[in-house]
């Protein structure tokens, strides 16, 4: 059976990140993920991050992805595509799928950074083809470069929806308006009015009624709700759109975190069920860790840190860096982890993953 | 609609050097894209109708996750469009309910 000391399961911007700190460290690294390019989610972010400098605002997503794979290549990390992990059994052996064939590999330390999925809503029609996500669009867009379709609603607010939108546009479709079911908008002021500008009206208070239309998208009705979220009749407007892209956020891709038999604990601003942690991203078994959004949907620059931080801490764990080393590097990436998780956005997330860390020790 | 030119990205280099049969129709395509893009930009939305109510369904997630967009592809059915890449002279049937093996191309 082939073997390596730290597998990796996911190739974004945290198991990239985990698999350049551990194999800088020296630990032999095996990083597997089922797309046929590396990189996760930020290949199809050509818009600017945000955050501060030292977290690489204003450089595009897609760059920093660039940067982190030609890192990887340098340290020699192998790196599997094309190849869907499915399962982790006994003594931390993966087993994963390439090529049409069945493989397995055994690991003494095992990262899984799966990232996160993109939340369904159910309405009439909603199965119709022509309803797709929002990050589904974008991948479309901006790394297959073709347009799903011309005339756009987007469903939802926050940075993705606002986001999108945007990048929509900047394909060349239209983007006939912004609907949300709060009462205000979710995302950044400065994403919004962005779109505005470009003249998207963005509709508060306001869900899909239906979706039209009998082999594809060929329209939707909308309509506003009261205060207490019930549709206001009277008020349904149909618009002329061909896709209905869902921005109504991420769940974790917790599947194989379960199967191995990690503990969880539900908190809903992280997405939901999450895998219990501690401060090194080891999850209740030993010697499994977690990285990334299936720890809790947040943002790329803290998947980035907490990869690093598993990475760090998985390569000590087999003798490759000292204690007094490890603690220095693992308390800088806290540091600017806490600083990732402050403002308006990021206090949230903060008391969550206090919650999280909470959670382990009251089972320790 | 293939998008061609780009604000952020550079433009379009890559040509269309393949095609592929769909239902019987040869429909331009780049090969290594996924079959789901070449369909996409053929303007083709509906890949596929379930098994009891006969529904159209197309892409949704576009990364392999909800297997929406399966269509039988050189006699295999089940084939996730969105994530397997085109070669040329590929066959690819818009798929009835759990679809049928057929002869490989
Ligand atoms: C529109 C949009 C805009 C955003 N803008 C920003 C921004 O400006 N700044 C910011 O910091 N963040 C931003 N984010 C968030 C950021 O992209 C994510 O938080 C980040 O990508 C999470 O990283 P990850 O490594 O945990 O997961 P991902 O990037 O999702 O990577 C997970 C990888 O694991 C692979 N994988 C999953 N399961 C398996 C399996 N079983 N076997 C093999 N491989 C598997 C997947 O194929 C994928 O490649 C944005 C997100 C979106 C959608
Ligand atoms: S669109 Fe979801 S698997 Fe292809």
């Amino acid at each position: 059976m082939k073997t390596t000391e730290i597998a990796i399961i996911g190739a974004g911007p945290a198991g990239l990140s985990c698999a350049v700190e551990a194999a800088k460290a020296g630990a032999k690294v095996t990083l597997l993920d089922e797309n046929l390019k590396p990189g996760g989610q930020l290949f199809k972010q050509i818009h600017k991050f945000f955050g501060s400098r030292e977290h690489q605002a204003g450089t595009r997503g897609f760059r920093i992805g660039e940067q982190l794979l030609k890192e990887t290549e340098e340290l020699g990390v192998e790196v599997l595509l094309n190849a869907a992990v499915y399962g982790i059994y006994e003594n931390k052996t993966l087993a994963y799928v390439k090529d049409g064939k069945d493989h397995a590999l055994r690991a003494e330390r095992i990262v899984i950074a799966a990232g996160a999925s993109e939340n369904a809503l159910s309405f009439p029609g909603c199965t119709l083809p022509g309803v797709m996500g929002a990050g589904a669009a974008q991948t479309m867009i901006n790394v297959h470069r073709v347009l799903p379709g011309k005339k756009i609603l987007m469903v939802g607010s926050g940075n993705v929806g606002l986001i999108v939108s945007y990048q929509l546009m900047q394909a060349g479709a239209e983007v006939k308006a912004l609907i949300e079911a709060a009462p205000q908008i979710g995302g950044y002021g400065v994403h919004a009015a962005k779109i505005r500008r470009a003249g998207v009206p963005i509709y508060v208070s306001t869900t899909i009624k239906e979706a039209l239309g009998t082999e594809a998208v060929e329209g939707v009705v909308i309509h506003s709700l009261d205060e207490k979220w019930q549709p206001i009749p009277g008020t349904e407007r149909t618009l002329d759109v061909d896709t209905i892209c869902l921005a109504v956020g991420l769940s974790p891709l917790t599947e194989l975190a379960w199967m191995a038999g990690c503990e969880f604990t539900f908190i809903p601003p992280l997405g939901g069920h999450v895998p219990i942690h501690d401060e090194n991203m080891e999850t209740t078994l030993p010697g499994i860790y977690v990285a990334g959004d299936i720890t809790g949907v947040e943002e790329a620059s803290s998947a980035m840190e907490e990869g690093r931080l598993a990475g760090v801490a998985s390569a000590e764990s087999l003798g490759y860096y000292d204690e007094d080393t490890a603690k220095r590097l693992k308390d800088e990436i806290w540091q600017r982890l806490n600083s990732l998780r402050t403002g308006p956005f990021g206090e949230g997330r903060f008391k969550a993953k206090i919650k999280q860390l909470q959670a382990r020790r009251q089972l320790a | 609609m293939r998008i061609k030119h780009h604000p952020i990205l550079n433009d379009e280099t890559r040509e269309c050097n393949a095609t592929i049969i769909v239902d019987g129709k040869k429909v331009p395509a780049i090969e290594g894209e996924p079959i789901a893009a070449a369909l996409l930009a053929a303007g083709i939305r509906k890949f596929r109708e379930t098994p009891k109510y006969h529904k159209p369904r197309g892409i949704f997630c576009a990364i392999g996750r909800c297997t929406d967009c399966v269509m039988i592809v050189d006699g295999i059915p089940n084939v996730r469009t969105c994530v397997t890449p085109v070669r040329n002279g590929m066959v690819i049937k818009t798929q009835k309910g759990l679809g049928e093996w057929g002869e490989k191309s």
